[in-house]
């Protein structure tokens, strides 16, 4: 496996008395797939938060390409290379779903010295959002309104505006949230690709498809990490199906 | 925010074109009317850039309009004319600076609390220009009109003209600030600030400083205000610290909201309509407050995108 991009060491978030995210360290490295589970209120999205810059942590250290990163911002994070998706579908929902990706595409893709050029005549950000759009699927969809896309094209919108930032990592939370069984099974593909070249964090509920699609498991309970290893050790664990698996049967 | 169609602004420039030919048909009373109009309108257009542009409430912007009433005087004090090429870049970037200062601030907050904020910098404005001894006294101040000076060669118009000058000169400004506007609309960054205006939160994920994109916009917005005001201290040859009060910014989102919140022309209208409105009401009563304010309520609450999105029904 190669070499980690993001890192973090002794992560800890506390909101007042609640320690949220507790001690964690993990490494994400490009080509592999590392899925975060664990029963709700387990820290899973303030893990991704703390990791994409939207949450300052309490101590701990985070490193992309083993430089310290750590309590840089979230634009920051995003333009150098860590991209998110979010549980709560968050797009802009008047805007069509070109703009929402081309939007993503600009971000990096405009020196300052462009910023004044006429929009609708720069075609690099254009052509980037055409080709994430067509990577997830909604390539028909583009002159649709955000908002008027379905709940699980939403969520496609979601991964394409990510992906448009061009990400070497990227921290997806929850993507298959509310998704029908056909829609899973296509995303599920999409993320075993976007494996191959992308080092990705996978929040996820659905059991079946983490341990299809996921190289690493890290189980985490309160805040803290339980266990960490492939999804046969994790599958094999007595201590997460007692802390986990065994609560949803 | 949308941008007016060809049409559209085929009806825009006709419209400009009306405007300037009205000194020949029209008496000193009108024109002074019309050219304060057309202050007014880029005022509430340099308002339109954060309201309806950024999705950014503003109550300060009367301050960066007043600042810019006051760079005449600053300029001239009570002595004579100098002339536009000096004030008015004067007038922008003194109104520029503050907005800096007051957005820097102003911005770490978000919805109701950048309105109270920008409101309390406002006053804050208004009560320095209020209170300060150099700054002319709280009734305010006669200036002399700026007048069109370029190295030596002063041009100043003779009374007769002076209406027509003046209005001349305000239509041109606010012509150049629409285009110029359109232009920014139209750029990539026109294109984050329609994107900070729906999801501020996702356009940061999405590696935009949003905090920078939106400091500019108020700059930009302030500086416009600056000229703005400038113009109205050309137009009134007066200023008064009412100027900066929240009196009038609130009167300029007022304009803003009847002409559409959602049409970069908006505020064009919804000055002219504000202002006539006025006029109207003052021949019919006393209280021409009351009449502009049911009116404004009934336009708002009957048109939800203000006069730019009435639209010609054809008859089918």
């Amino acid at each position: 496996m190669s070499p980690p991009v993001l890192q973090c060491f002794g992560l800890t978030r506390r909101f007042g008395g609640l320690v949220a995210v507790d001690d964690v360290s993990l490494a994400l490295a490009s080509g592999a797939l590392h899925a975060v589970i664990g029963p709700n209120g387990a820290g899973k999205s303030t893990l991704a938060n703390l990791l994409s810059g939207e949450l300052t942590p309490t101590s701990g250290t985070l490193q992309l390409d083993g430089e310290s990163v750590t309590g840089w911002p979230a634009w920051r994070m995003a333009r150098a290379g860590v991209g998110r998706s979010f549980q709560r579908t968050n797009i802009m929902r008047p805007l069509s779903v070109q703009e929402n990706v081309r939007l993503a595409a600009q971000a990096r893709l405009t020196p300052p010295t462009r910023l004044w050029r006429n929009a609708a005549k720069e075609a690099a950000p254009q052509i980037a959002a055409r080709a994430a759009l067509e990577r997830v699927g909604l390539g028909a969809e583009a002159a649709r309104k955000a908002g008027a896309l379905s709940h699980g094209q939403q969520r496609q919108l979601e991964i394409a505006m990510a992906l448009a930032t061009a990400p070497r990592v990227l921290l997806l939370d929850e993507p298959l949230a509310g998704m029908g069984p056909e829609e899973s099974e296509t995303l599920a593909a999409l993320l075993r690709d976007l494996a191959r070249d992308h080092a990705v964090l996978l929040v996820e509920h659905d059991m079946d498809v983490v341990f299809r699609v996921a190289d690493q498991v890290t189980v985490m309970v309160e805040g803290r990490v339980l266990l960490s290893g492939t999804p046969a050790v994790v599958r094999g664990s007595a201590a997460v199906r007692d802390a986990y698996l065994g609560q949803a049967t | 925010m949308v941008i007016a169609s060809r049409r559209g602004h085929l009806l825009l420039g006709g419209a400009a074109l009306v405007v300037a030919l009205l000194p020949l048909v029209a008496g000193a009373y009108v024109l002074q009317l019309v050219s304060t109009a057309l202050v007014m309108a880029l005022f509430a257009l340099s308002l339109q850039l954060l309201v309806g542009g950024t999705g950014l409430v503003s109550l300060g912007q009367a301050g960066f309009f007043g600042l810019g009433a006051y760079a005449v005087y600053f300029v001239q004090g009570k002595g004579a004319a100098a002339s536009l090429l000096l004030t008015l870049p004067v007038a922008a970037l003194l109104a520029g600076l503050a907005a800096l200062a007051v957005g820097a601030l102003a911005l770490r907050t978000r919805g109701f609390f950048f309105l109270m904020t920008t409101l309390a910098f406002g006053q804050m404005l208004y009560f320095l220009i209020h209170d300060a001894p150099w700054a002319g006294g709280a009734d305010g101040i006669f200036v002399q009109r700026p007048n069109f000076g370029l190295f030596g060669l002063d041009y100043v118009p003779a009374r007769r003209d002076r209406p027509a000058v003046l209005l001349w000169t305000n239509l041109a400004l606010l012509c150049a600030a629409y285009a110029g506007l359109v232009v920014v609309m139209r750029s990539l960054f026109g294109r984050m600030l329609q994107g900070i205006k729906e999801n501020d939160h996702r356009m940061q994920a999405l590696g935009h400083n949003t905090y920078a994109v939106k400091l500019v916009a108020f700059v930009l917005a302030g500086a416009l205000a600056g000229v703005a005001g400038h113009q109205w201290a050309m137009t009134e040859a007066f200023v008064n610290p009412e100027l900066l009060g929240w009196h009038r910014s609130a009167e300029a989102l007022l304009m803003v909201l009847l002409g559409g919140l959602g049409a970069l022309h908006g505020p064009l209208l919804g000055a002219f309509a504000f202002i006539g409105l006025n006029e109207l009401a003052q021949l019919v009563t006393e209280r021409q407050r009351l009449v502009e304010g049911l009116v404004i309520l009934a336009a708002v609450l009957l048109l939800r995108d203000g006069l730019a999105g009435l639209r010609w029904r054809s008859r089918a």
